[in-house]
């Protein structure tokens, strides 16, 4: 009974339920849309690094990102590397941004990857068209279908000059954007330091790899004493230092978390306000209530019940739409993501922000007097 | 008088409102309702005799004096208590019939049982036999708004006696009512005293109910100023059994 009297305390009065669920509509899509931007950026940030194998980044001190790691490491570093214990693998790659001049005239930035997945280090993913044997083929990159736009080319075989040198393109990947907004090229290694003009030997990053059984916090402070001008991180420290430097440092994340959290502020107000008139109205079936001797749990449930009715409604009717928007999003720049675990915690979310909203319809029925229900 | 009293007020004083506007609208009152007896509470208007009932109900506590619900005193007795004495004890019935607009017969009275505790399947058939024994077996569905209000206040008869209280107060239950449809509920209640062996006690104004009363009580000014009984050997006007009445009526 109590959730039948809930649900149809909720259908009594049609045109608050829509202002209830047009509220919690709201909030769950702004929430979806500011978390599945974060989380899409925070994908965007971290996908080159998810897709190394290392155990230990080498990087330059003060590298703040994967785009960031400059060109000073040098193979002395690598030697010593090498030469610690438990060391099994030190493998270089290149990261480093350049100018892509487009073949029509104009340039813009791009960010070169050099890496030779031979080592296991960068295994450059969705390769889509084309092969890596392409790519190593002479002038070859791999850039995501993506950016066809921003670097003016139409598919493989276009040219264009990156840097020092010319490029081909001959193979495509899909889905790897760039949250700087600078596409990515993958070439190999040796290509990747002939365009941007550098030793044969020059390199952003050492990717180490442990031999089996081999203490990852031991080897890490013993790399750090052999090597005074770099740093060593373990990859999740890499893969965090970068995502604060794009998500906080620029303030983007500050954004998406408040954006997320203002639109739980608004759907809480509207939920509250509704709840509460809703509860104002049907004070004297709930004074009624009282008086036939329920307890004040049992009406605390109806409102509750009320509250649950609508965080489920409202629940589904937001999914659907923010899944429509995470649906037109996936080929602009910045795609949403929507993950089972999102879509669990925004649940999670939604019946949390109905159950504050009931508070102060509960604060209101605990005052009740059941005397109301005679007439005076 | 047939064995103990189930509710007994005793020297109940009651102050009401407060500062300037602070009056005393009981000022003593002791009453004992009998199992199996109608009582009418009759007095003017403002002598208190809502407020009786609703201490009697356990609804408002007085300011001084004893409430006894079979033969326990609710003295001190935390709002949690008195609500649970409530839907144990006491069937309360009222001028307005406070039906729940959105709930069918059948749900408004099963709401009752629900707050006790009782669910499901049994609640729905204990619920369905009141409403038949107050002859509206063919109403079970209908909402408070498609049922006229004799048939909302039989309505909430059948809630207030589907926990099977001890006792049923109600406070002016044929005031909105016209003569026909006042005498029903009534003779309702009468039968509901004699045949269940209820305590039913009946605030009213309205001297048409009198004839159904076992005894009446008179209160001026929050005092009990007189009561009166039914001679022996006479007997409330002839009870209509309206379950039966329908089912003759097809
Ligand atoms: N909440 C209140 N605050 C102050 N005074 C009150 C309050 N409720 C009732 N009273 C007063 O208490 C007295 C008794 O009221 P009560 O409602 O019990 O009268 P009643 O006999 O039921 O009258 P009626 O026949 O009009 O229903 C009246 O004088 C009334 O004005
Ligand atoms: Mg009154």
């Amino acid at each position: 009974m109590i959730l039948t009297l809930a649900f149809r305390n909720l259908f009594h009065d049609r045109i608050r339920l829509v202002v209830t669920l047009v509220g919690i509509l709201f909030s769950i899509v702004l929430v979806a849309v500011q978390l599945g931007l974060y989380l899409g950026s925070s994908r965007m940030i971290t996908a080159n690094i998810d897709h190394t194998q290392a155990d230990l980044w080498i990087t330059t001190f003060g590298a703040k990102s994967f785009e960031d790691g400059g060109m000073l490491l040098k193979p002395g570093e690598r030697h010593q590397a090498l030469a610690t214990p438990g060391v099994d693998k030190v493998v270089p790659l290149v990261v480093s941004f350049a100018e892509w001049r487009k073949p029509s005239g104009g340039s813009t930035r791009v960010v070169v990857v050099g890496t030779d997945p031979e080592d296991e280090g960068l295994v450059p993913w969705a390769l889509k068209h084309g092969t890596w044997a392409e790519v190593k083929s002479p002038d070859g990159v791999a850039i995501d279908k993506s950016y066809f736009r921003d670097l003016d080319v139409t598919g493989i075989g276009d040219t264009a000059q990156v840097a020092a040198g010319r490029i081909r393109v001959k193979a495509l990947t899909e889905g790897v954007r760039s949250f700087t907004q600078s596409p990515y090229v993958y070439t190999t290694l040796a290509r990747a330091r002939h365009l941007l003009a550098q030793k044969s030997d020059a390199t952003s990053f050492y990717l180490v790899k442990l031999k089996p059984g081999a203490d990852i916090e031991h080897v890490r402070a013993d790399l750090k004493s052999r090597l005074e001008s770099a740093e060593v991180l373990t990859q999740k420290e890499f893969r965090d230092r970068s995502l604060r430097t794009w998500l906080f440092k620029t303030g983007a994340g500050v954004a998406l978390i408040g954006g997320a959290l203002l639109g739980l502020l608004v759907g809480t107000v509207i939920v509250a306000q509704t709840l509460y008139s809703s509860t104002k109205d049907h004070l004297n079936e709930f004074a009624t209530l009282r008086a036939l001797g329920s307890s004040s749990g049992y009406i605390h449930k109806v409102i509750l019940g009320q509250a649950g009715l609508s965080a489920v409604i409202g629940y589904a009717l937001g999914m659907i739409i923010a899944l429509g928007v995470v649906f037109a999003s996936r080929d602009t720049p910045l795609p949403l993501v929507m993950t089972p675990w999102l879509a669990v915690v925004l649940f999670a979310v939604t019946v949390f922000m109905c159950a504050i909203s009931a508070m102060s319809a509960i604060m209101k029925v605990t005052k009740i007097d059941p005397a109301m229900v005679f007439n005076r | 008088m047939t064995g103990e009293a189930v509710l007994e007020a005793i020297d109940v004083v009651k102050e009401l409102g407060s500062g300037a506007g602070k009056i005393t609208a009981l000022k003593g009152v002791s009453l004992a309702l009998m199992p199996g007896e109608l009582t009418l509470l009759m007095g003017p208007s403002g002598s208190g005799k809502t407020t009786l009932l609703s201490i009697l109900g356990c609804i408002m506590t007085p300011t001084s004096g004893m409430i006894r619900v079979t033969g326990h005193d609710t003295e001190g007795l935390p709002a949690e208590k008195l609500a649970a004495i409530r839907r144990e004890h006491i069937g309360f019935i009222f001028q307005s019939y406070n039906l729940f607009p959105t709930l069918s017969a059948l749900e408004n009275v099963r709401i009752a049982l629900d707050v006790r505790g009782d669910k499901g399947f049994k609640a729905a058939a204990r619920a369905e036999e009141c409403l038949r024994e107050v002859g509206l077996g063919h109403r079970l569905k209908n909402h408070p708004a498609n049922l006229s209000g004799g048939e909302q206040q039989r309505v909430a008869v059948a809630r207030a006696i589907a926990t099977s209280p001890s006792v049923i107060l109600a406070d002016e239950p044929t005031a909105a009512l016209d003569t026909e449809n006042g005498q029903q509920v009534m003779a309702l209640l009468s039968r509901i005293a004699k045949e269940q062996n209820r305590s039913v006690l009946v605030v009213t104004h309205d001297p048409r109910t009198l004839p159904f009363a076992d005894r009446t009580v008179y209160i001026e000014d929050g005092q009990i100023v007189r009561e009166t009984r039914r001679p022996e050997g006479l007997d409330a006007p002839e009870i209509t059994d309206l379950s039966k009445r329908r089912k003759a009526h097809g």
